[in-house]
């Protein structure tokens, strides 16, 4: 077998060195009752071209979003990643190293989580970021948890922008913790709604900018009402190239910023691997969760890179900890940093100018189509429109015909009642073309 | 895993096996390299982008970007450098043995990078019709075929996003369970003292208490201990299996019977899997519920700390409760029910996460689990154990094992005791074993053992390797006994940095590059 370096003979001296007859000698702690002799039913081992063959043919029976027009978002993005990106995160020294628990021969990784959380930290606008969680989702949930550690309150209000699936994510890990939710209903424009649902035990309050319908909220005046009554905001952001655009979560007021970070560096990969970037203000650093990278210096005084305040983590506190995260998002957040210094602030706002773009365009064609009602006010490269009947039907049809419509908002929230909404985003990845192939399949699917 | 304690700093300074500075701070190949902050990228960018032609819309006046951001670029020949030259500076299994116990640093196969790479897999969208990614779907359904198969378990829920997401996930699904049977009211979990962090950690997070459990003297669960702690208000135990002393716990028909029989269910920490995977199935041994590292038994990468995947096999009991999103088998193929509640997921628990999980890491551990089929899988298990107990058996006339007696798993466990009266303490050891060009093993974990060196070679390590691993670390064993304690003391020497101060880090914590330029650290 390619993978095992052992011969027979490497495997015979080998016990004889432990002084052992058999392989099963090193397995008599094993009960009687559940020693197996065989392996167990599945398939016997396959050569590299096999393996590939199988694969490919599972691959093909997907379709891709570069093969034709595509207009998904809702929390994932498709955006033109790089080659240089790719290439680099492939090196055998970023792939196949551990966490950098010993930094003399880790600064490689260490340098890249310090340049990425100064990075985040910027995007965001925030003070302090740590070197990255599972996905934007989870840093969702984690930032609740937080807000409960740093106000000691257990309420937490979502407002009606917020991705439903991130409020699922947050509703499991909160009930867990007691902390009370209360999410206020979906709506398109509403993010100042929450201010009404603050009282005296509220620990956090969670919007979204750009929402989930696509809608920009200045969440300034929330900011203020919130640290009137004493609890923290905390904005999420699904779409991170957003913040070469628009106001930062930190100019806003913010305590925490929560962003997917999947659109800068990585692809679609049906949902994950993604990144969840986690930035907040410098006075909470010690209840973040996850890891954080600090600057030292060594024996010689050179500067160099740690892992710092684990005594935050679950592996020192144990069941004190911040957090029981362990594993993060390591080589998603390389991808981010790599993609991130390609772009610099230069490229960065020119990609998100080219992405509001095409976004104006798509609605300015969506818009001329009979029946179609664009919902979404103020939008960055993502909207809702309101169609005839069904929008999850809309979407299968057009499917057939070869057009990824968008994501149907019934398909994260199926019973908001806004079964006529669909989701669509435009990207840098949109062919001109596209747009108006889009259009008039819409018309001759609402002219039938 | 974790494998230091708490912060260390460097006790002295000493460049006695330095030699010449040189005049730059490079050193041969090893390029001294700046942030990426103070490379004066402030006004680049290494991407072309189609121009723009339009202003953005009216709608969002008082919304914009209107402050510099403070982010720099740099052009590709200099990006491409930028991280080559940092790559540089980290160990990598593709360098060298990478021991680290618990952690399972095995060979990451390329063929499973090329394969998650395939567009039909890394190009789609989450929340496409669920039509167009009918490939996607049935290799889930596959992956969760060959994860039940391999444990004996009835279900398996994919979703969760590491080990310690996977440990959530099951007592989150251990919690409902109870709630359903109106046993709402048990809130304790035992756990061994041996347990990874993450075990107490997650249990705390979920509201529990965590109550230890005693370990006998050759290393297992003391059943006795457990007899006297189990009752009406235990939900579960958390127990490794094999442990984090490297051992297979003797007993675990026992452990789960006694578990069952005081009302409680039986969580498994699968992070030791690979040592076991084709030979035994924890289904066989009464567990409820087991996470399984895909970054360790099925070789995804772990790229400097994640992404990792953690599944969780469940019992029957358990598996109505699992999160959503989960698949299904409709009349038009495969479906995910996706919301808690509806029809075809009423008892789930909830949702973790946002999507469904980490496909990338199921094409690799898929691709994986193809190569080696059934019979290499067993195969993993076998020489991983031998590997161990090859190591073990080499040094332990000059290191002393924690548990000389019997044979161990996937990973040999050592003491401090052979160091008393040298100087050397682990920490200093392990510093050395840089110096000679391997990673330090897992240090000070599992607790119950003093100055804990855990060594987990794994399988894809040749006899030749680990023959140049044992002779490496007898040459130090020698040098510390024969007092050569300088050797230990100063170490690392020969890595890109000297030992670094820790506790200089926690105290003063400096988190991101600012751009005026603060007082200069100095050593305290």
């Amino acid at each position: 077998m390619r993978y095992l370096p052992l011969t027979p003979e490497d495997r015979v001296e080998m016990l004889g060195a432990i002084g052992v007859k058999s392989i099963d000698d090193l397995f008599v702690d094993v009960p009687v009752s559940a020693r197996r002799d065989a392996p167990v039913d599945l398939p016997h081992h396959a050569g590299e071209l096999d393996v590939e063959r199988e694969m490919a043919g599972l691959a093909r029976r997907n379709r891709a979003a570069g093969e034709g027009p595509f207009f998904c978002g809702a929390g994932a993005y498709r955006h033109h990643v790089p080659a240089t990106v790719d290439h680099i995160i492939q090196r055998s020294e970023f792939l196949t190293s551990y966490t950098p628990y010993q930094p003399e021969i880790a600064q490689g990784t260490l340098q890249v989580l310090f340049e990425f959380q100064t990075q985040v930290a910027a995007l965001t606008g925030m003070e302090v970021a740590n070197a990255s969680l599972y996905d934007g989702s989870t840093g969702a949930a984690e930032a609740v948890m937080m807000a409960q550690r740093v106000t000691r309150r257990n309420k937490a209000v979502m407002s009606g922008g917020v991705h439903p699936h991130y409020v699922g994510a947050i509703e499991t890990l909160a009930h867990a913790a007691g902390v009370a939710t209360q999410a206020l209903p979906a709506a398109v424009d509403a993010e100042d709604a929450v201010i009404a649902a603050i009282d005296q035990d509220t620990a956090c309050v969670v919007v979204q900018t750009p929402n989930v319908f696509g809608t920009v909220t200045d969440v300034s005046k929330i900011a203020e009402a919130a640290h009137a009554a004493g609890a923290l905001l905390i904005v999420v952001t699904t779409e991170a190239v957003s913040f070469g655009l628009l106001k930062s979560p930190g100019e806003m007021g913010a305590d925490i910023a929560v962003a997917e970070g999947q659109s800068i560096g990585n692809g679609l990969n049906f949902g994950g691997p993604y990144v969840g970037l986690f930035a907040c203000k410098e006075k909470f650093v010690r209840q973040m969760p996850g890891r954080l990278c600090g600057e030292t210096v060594d024996a010689d005084g050179k500067r160099g890179f740690v892992l710092t305040l684990s005594t935050r983590e679950q592996h020192i506190r144990r069941d004190k900890a911040t957090s029981n995260i362990c594993t993060n998002s390591g080589l998603c957040a390389l991808a981010f940093s790599i993609h991130m210094s390609l772009l610099g602030e230069t490229g960065l706002r020119q990609l998100a100018a080219v992405n509001h773009q095409k976004a104006l365009a798509l609605r300015d064609a969506l818009k001329a189509v009979p029946g179609v009602e664009i919902l979404t006010p103020r939008f960055f490269n993502e909207f809702a429109i309101r169609v005839p009947g069904k929008a999850a039907e809309v979407v299968e049809i057009l499917a057939a015909h070869g057009v990824i419509a968008g994501v149907p908002f019934s398909r994260l929230d199926a019973k908001a009642g806004l079964d006529d909404v669909l989701l669509v985003a435009a990207t840098e990845t949109t062919l001109d073309i596209d747009i108006p192939v889009f259009a008039k399949a819409l018309t001759k699917v609402f002219a039938q | 895993m974790n494998n230091v304690g708490r912060p260390t700093r460097p006790e002295a300074a000493n460049d006695a096996a330095n030699g010449h500075e040189t005049l730059t701070g490079a050193r041969g190949l090893l390029q001294d390299e700046a942030l990426i902050f103070e490379l004066d990228g402030w006004n680049k960018t290494g991407v072309d982008l189609p121009p723009v032609t339009a202003a953005p819309s009216s709608d969002l006046n008082g919304l914009l970007r209107d402050a510099p951001i403070g982010l720099p670029g740099l052009s590709e020949p200099e990006t491409v450098r930028h991280y080559v030259r940092l790559s540089q500076k980290n160990h990598a299994i593709d360098l060298a043995l990478y021991p680290l116990g618990s952690c399972t640093m095995k060979h990451n196969p390329r063929l499973n990078e090329k394969m998650a790479r395939l567009p039909g897999f890394s190009d789609i969208h989450p929340l496409q019709p669920q039509s167009t990614v009918q490939g996607a779907l049935e290799l889930m359904d596959r992956l969760a075929h060959w994860l039940k198969t391999l444990t004996g378990m009835p279900a398996v829920a994919l979703t969760p996003k590491a080990g310690a997401h996977g440990e959530l996930c099951g007592l989150l699904a251990i919690r409902a369970a109870h709630e359903a049977a109106g046993n709402g009211h048990r809130k304790t979990v035992l756990a061994p003292t041996s347990a990874h962090g993450t075990n107490p950690a997650t249990a705390a997070f979920v509201g529990y208490t965590v109550v230890e459990i005693a370990q006998t003297e050759d290393g297992r669960v003391d059943l006795a201990d457990l007899e006297s702690k189990l009752g009406d208000h235990v939900a579960a135990i958390m127990v490794t299996n094999p442990n984090t002393c490297g051992l297979f716990e003797r007993d675990v028909v026992e452990i789960a019977r006694l578990t069952h029989a005081a009302g409680a269910y039986f969580y498994c920490d699968g992070a030791n899997f690979n040592a076991i995977v084709g030979r035994v199935r924890p289904g066989d041994l009464g567990v409820d519920a087991m996470h399984i590292n895909l970054h360790k038994t099925f070789s995804t990468p772990h790229g400097g700390g994640g992404p990792g995947a953690g599944p969780v096999v469940l019992s029957e009991a358990l598996a109505p409760f699992a999160p959503t999103p989960w698949l299904t088998h409709g009349d038009n193929g495969f479906e995910l029910a996706e919301h808690a509640g509806d029809d075809d997921a009423k008892t789930a628990f909830g949702r973790m996460s946002a999507f469904h999980g980490q496909m990338g890491m199921y094409v690799r551990a898929y691709a994986y689990m193809l190569s080696h089929g059934a019979d290499g899988l067993r195969q993993v298990a076998e020489d991983a154990v031998l590997n161990a107990n090859y190591i073990k058996a080499q040094l332990k006339d000059v290191m002393s094992p924690a548990f000389p007696e019997g044979p161990c798993m996937h990973e040999a466990l050592f003491d401090d005791s052979w160091l008393e009266g040298t100087g050397v303490t682990t920490l200093d050891f392990a510093k050395a074993m840089i110096d000679e060009g391997f990673h330090p093993m897992t240090m000070y974990f599992p607790l119950v053992v003093h100055g804990a060196m855990l060594i987990e070679p794994t399988e894809t390590e040749s006899k030749h390797e680990l023959d140049r691993f044992i002779a490496a670390l007898r040459a130090l064993a020698g040098a510390a006994k024969a007092g050569d304690t300088e050797r230990f003391k100063g170490a690392p020497f020969h890595a890109p940095l000297r030992r670094l101060d820790e506790t200089q880090a926690a105290r003063k914590p400096r988190l991101r590059w600012k751009p005026v330029a603060a007082a200069p650290l100095a050593a305290e």
